[in-house]
């Protein structure tokens, strides 16, 4: 019993851990630096070389935003279609053998997607894209966003498919009873009826392409610039960790402190996101269960 | 033109006369889920502007034989079915047909009350919105709720979620949905199962009440409502031959009027089951 | 059919409607089937990579070369012997902390506390924890493991017992709620049944409800580890970056992992790396793919003795 408490109590500890490493090495960088919360979020320039160093991380947030933009925009539709395709058309036995297959995709590491990037994506955009006149460097944001939202599409489909499927099929009756076609049903039906639900996994996947690390290192780069051309290199705020980490920066420098406190900001960011899904989960729970 | 004038226009005068009686028949129609014999050569002929009963005991097929009048067991998958449905004399079980279009022309009532999670306003006027309504869409709803006997209960709160509404509410607002849409037939799937006996007396008015202007087919499982409200009456049973096997067939004993059905049934096996010694 | 005897304010047979619903349908087959598109391009460009990189040789001969050469300044002898020993040897002190702690969360939360607030808060800082970023657990494991907050005597340095815990913490989440959604397949019935006979709580657990709850935990557990074998990120935190040029010795060495080595091969600019990092993906999908199968495998044989 003291040993299953102390196992559950891991966990707890866990949290508590993460909060009291990420909070006292975030002060003692505020400290060591002396610079305002204000300042590090919102300051523009990062320079942990220059003299006296800067830590203005919003490129960081800027390219975290765009990771995450980007790859929704191609997660969100495909995973959202897939769910429907799989919840209300697919024929039991396609679904069988789809269902696997995305959870196959869902287990793939990370670093492999980040090498597909540089092997395959990065190649084809500079053979699409160069020739119309457009330059691509080696290491760009779009690539990333490509792989990043490749990654994530099989969380959205399988987590919406989830509510979706659990949709009472008394409404789907009802609609066709009244003449409705598959179409209408899918879409006026039985997502509206899941809609917190998908939300709820749209989230979720969003958190999930901020806090992705290894697939942004190898296809984005580590060129922290406030920049809306996806073509050219990035730094997020998770290739930033990376990079402190393998650089020089002894510990106790401002540099290596830095470290902790933007994994401080992406810890937030995320966490308010899950927290928000999980809350618009139980909403959802609540009308149908 | 309203919903009543309409379908009274299509439809054959009261009584069964002798041009077209029937609005649906089934001849020799036999159902399979997967390779499990459902149901086995019904014929039966459902009067027009009548309430025609099915009743039997759980697992006969009552159901399964309801969905197949609006192509409802298209739904499922692996479920086929063998025979001739006709409706106003067209063939509604061959390949080809439209199960859509079928749908909006024979409507449906649930055992579990069903509104859509939307307003009870929306939950009226979806079905009448997808099939293009062009009239005044505000009129519309507010007829169906009428005829459906709920106006009075809902007209301040229309804007609420129909899933507010009580159960005995919910299925008169299922009714009033399926009327939006003017259907000629109505099937009701036990539609009173889950309902309270006061729910289900105003239910059953208001059968009675529709029937002038739509025909009715309805499963049911409580043999005082069949005897209620139904002008006809199919007793449908697990074939004999089939008992012992895994599948549970269903047929027709007997189709009766329902007086004769529940005071001189012509099968002993429906004289059985009426007088509790089967199911 | 003939045309339905309708009245003329309804019109069902609308062009939009006929066009429309066919093209979404379409629509939602070509957005699932990217799945499979992408699936099998990405197989298909790693092992044309490999392919490429074995100049005439065989694929299995170049992977197996790949698999005893040791890391190297020339691709042609470069090789991932070093991580695939520190991955197994991650593997296993993973699975030794992870399993235990993470099973006996589980039966602590399904078995021992009924539903209330410590319960609730428990379960919600799980299911957070799930969500946390894996590099997030990189910096715990390196401010906490690796320096122990500059305590030198209390520190693991960057060794595999660092790393080890790193990912055990990661996973942790991930088999606890594998672990309770299998004992949660438990019927309740069991569990009367063994305490109307007397037994206590903790001899219905380790009897009853923890054998027929198994199936499930050991493919939660085992897909759980498959997810710490392929994680790269937190380890680049807590030191396995370093070229390593021998084997661990034990769990207080240094060390290197796998997808850490495809990293360090995948950033080189000479496509000649490229094809050794597309090597060493094969082998790291093909660890996966046997733990996945060694996973399928469990659950069927389980299935098919509580059947019979």
């Amino acid at each position: 019993m003291a040993f299953l408490f102390g196992c559950a109590a891991i966990t707890v500890i866990t949290t508590a851990g993460i909060v009291l490493v990420l909070g006292s090495e975030t002060i003692h960088f505020f400290r060591a630096t002396g610079e305002s919360i204000l300042e590090f979020i919102c300051g523009t320039q990062l320079e942990p070389e220059a003299v006296p160093p800067r830590f203005g991380i919003l490129p960081l947030i800027w390219g975290t935003m765009l990771i995450a933009i980007g790859s929704s925009l191609i997660a969100l539709p495909i995973g959202l279609l897939s769910a429907i395709y799989l919840s209300e058309y697919a024929p039991r036995k396609l679904r069988a053998v789809l269902k696997p297959t995305l959870e196959l995709l869902a287990g793939i590491p990370t670093i492999v997607y980040g090498y597909l990037a540089l092997l395959l994506v990065t190649p084809a955009l500079k053979g699409i894209l160069e020739p119309i006149g457009l330059q691509v460097e080696t290491f760009n944001a779009l690539s990333a966003c490509i792989v990043v939202g490749v990654m994530i599409i099989p969380m959205v489909s399988s987590l919406s498919e989830d509510v979706l499927s659990a949709v009472p099929r008394g409404l789907r009756e009802a609609a066709y009873g009244l003449g409705a076609t598959k179409f209408e049903v899918s879409t006026r039906i039985v997502l509206p009826a899941g809609l917190s639900g998908v939300v709820s996994s749209f989230i979720l996947a969003i958190s999930r392409a901020i806090g992705e690390t290894m697939a942004v290192v190898l296809a984005a780069g580590l060129r922290p610039q406030l920049t809306f051309n996806p073509l050219t290199s990035i730094e997020t705020m998770t290739a930033y960790i990376v990079g402190v980490t393998s650089g020089e920066a002894s510990a106790g420098s401002p540099e290596y402190l830095s470290l902790f406190a933007v994994g401080m900001a992406l810890f937030v960011i995320t966490l308010t996101l899950n927290v928000i899904s999980g809350f618009v989960l139980r909403r959802y729970r609540e009308v149908y269960q | 033109m309203s919903v009543s004038e309409t379908v009274a226009a299509a439809a054959a005068p009261a009584g069964p006369s002798p041009g077209d009686p029937s609005i649906l028949t089934t001849e020799q129609l036999s159902v399979w889920y997967g390779t499990s014999l459902a149901l086995k050569e019904i014929t039966i002929a459902i009067p027009r502007n009548r309430i025609t009963a099915m009743i039997g005991p759980s697992g006969c097929g009552k159901s399964t034989l309801l969905r197949c009048f609006n192509r409802m067991n298209d739904l499922v998958a692996g479920a086929r079915m063998e025979g001739r449905i006709t409706f106003d004399g067209d063939d509604i079980a061959a390949q080809g047909v439209d199960a859509v279009a079928l749908r909006r022309r024979i409507g449906m009532v649930f055992q579990k009350p069903n509104p859509f999670p939307k307003s009870i306003y929306q939950n009226v006027a979806w079905g009448a919105r997808i099939n293009g309504y062009k009239g005044d869409m505000d009129d519309l709803v507010e007829k169906s709720l009428r005829r459906a006997a709920l106006w009075d209960e809902v007209k301040g709160k229309l804007h609420r979620s129909g899933l507010e509404l009580s159960g005995g509410q919910q299925q008169r607002l299922c009714i009033a949905r399926t009327l939006a849409v003017e259907p000629e037939v109505i099937l009701m799937d036990e539609p009173c199962s889950a309902l309270d006996p006061i729910s289900t007396a105003r239910v059953e008015d208001l059968m009675d009440d529709l029937k002038a202007d739509y025909t009715i087919v309805i499963v049911t499982h409580n043999m005082q409502q069949a005897r209620r409200v139904s002008d006809m009456t199919a007793c449908m049973m697990l074939d004999e031959a089939s008992n012992g096997n895994t599948q549970r067939t269903g047929i027709v004993v007997e189709f009766s009027p329902t007086e004769i059905l529940f005071t001189k049934p012509n099968d002993p096996r429906t004289e059985a089951y009426i007088t509790g010694r089967i199911g | 059919m003939t045309p339905a005897p309708l009245s003329p304010s309804y019109e069902p047979e609308r062009q939009s409607r006929r066009i429309l619903g066919p093209i979404f349908g379409l629509a939602c087959l070509v957005a699932t089937s990217t799945g499979v598109v992408v699936l099998s391009i990405l197989l298909g460009a790693v092992v044309a990579a490999v392919i490429r990189g074995s100049q005439g040789g065989s694929v299995l001969g170049t992977l197996g070369h790949l698999l005893t050469s040791m890391q190297s300044s020339t691709p042609e002898s470069a090789g991932f012997r070093a991580g695939v020993v520190g991955s197994l040897w991650l593997l296993g002190l993973v699975a030794a902390f992870s399993i235990p702690v993470g099973i006996g969360a589980a039966v602590f939360l399904e078995e021992y506390v009924s539903a209330g607030r410590i319960r609730r808060i428990i379960q919600l800082n799980i299911a957070n924890l799930a969500g946390v970023p894996s590099i997030v657990y990189g910096i715990l494991g390196l401010a906490l493991f690796v320096r122990a907050f500059g305590y030198k005597n209390l520190a693991f340095g960057p060794t595999l017992w660092a790393g080890g815990l790193t990912l055990g913490l990661l996973i942790l989440p991930v088999i606890v709620i594998a672990t309770q959604e299998a004992l949660r397949t438990v019927p309740n019935s069991l569990r009367q049944a063994a305490m109307a006979l007397g037994a206590s709580r903790w001899q219905v657990v380790r009897d009853h409800v923890l054998p027929s709850a198994l199936p499930g935990i050991l493919t939660g557990v085992i897909l759980a580890l498959s997810r710490a074998i392929g994680e790269t990120a937190p380890l680049l935190m807590v030191g396995a970056a370093g070229s390593i040029l021998r084997l661990p010795k034990g769990p207080s060495s240094r060390y290197t992992a796998l997808p850490v080595e495809i990293y360090n091969y995948a950033k080189e600019p000479d496509p000649k790396y490229q094809a050794v990092a597309a090597g060493g993906i094969l082998l790291l999908l093909a660890l996966l793919l046997t733990m996945n199968a060694t996973a399928i495998v469990i659950r069927n044989r389980y299935a098919r003795s509580s059947r019979g």
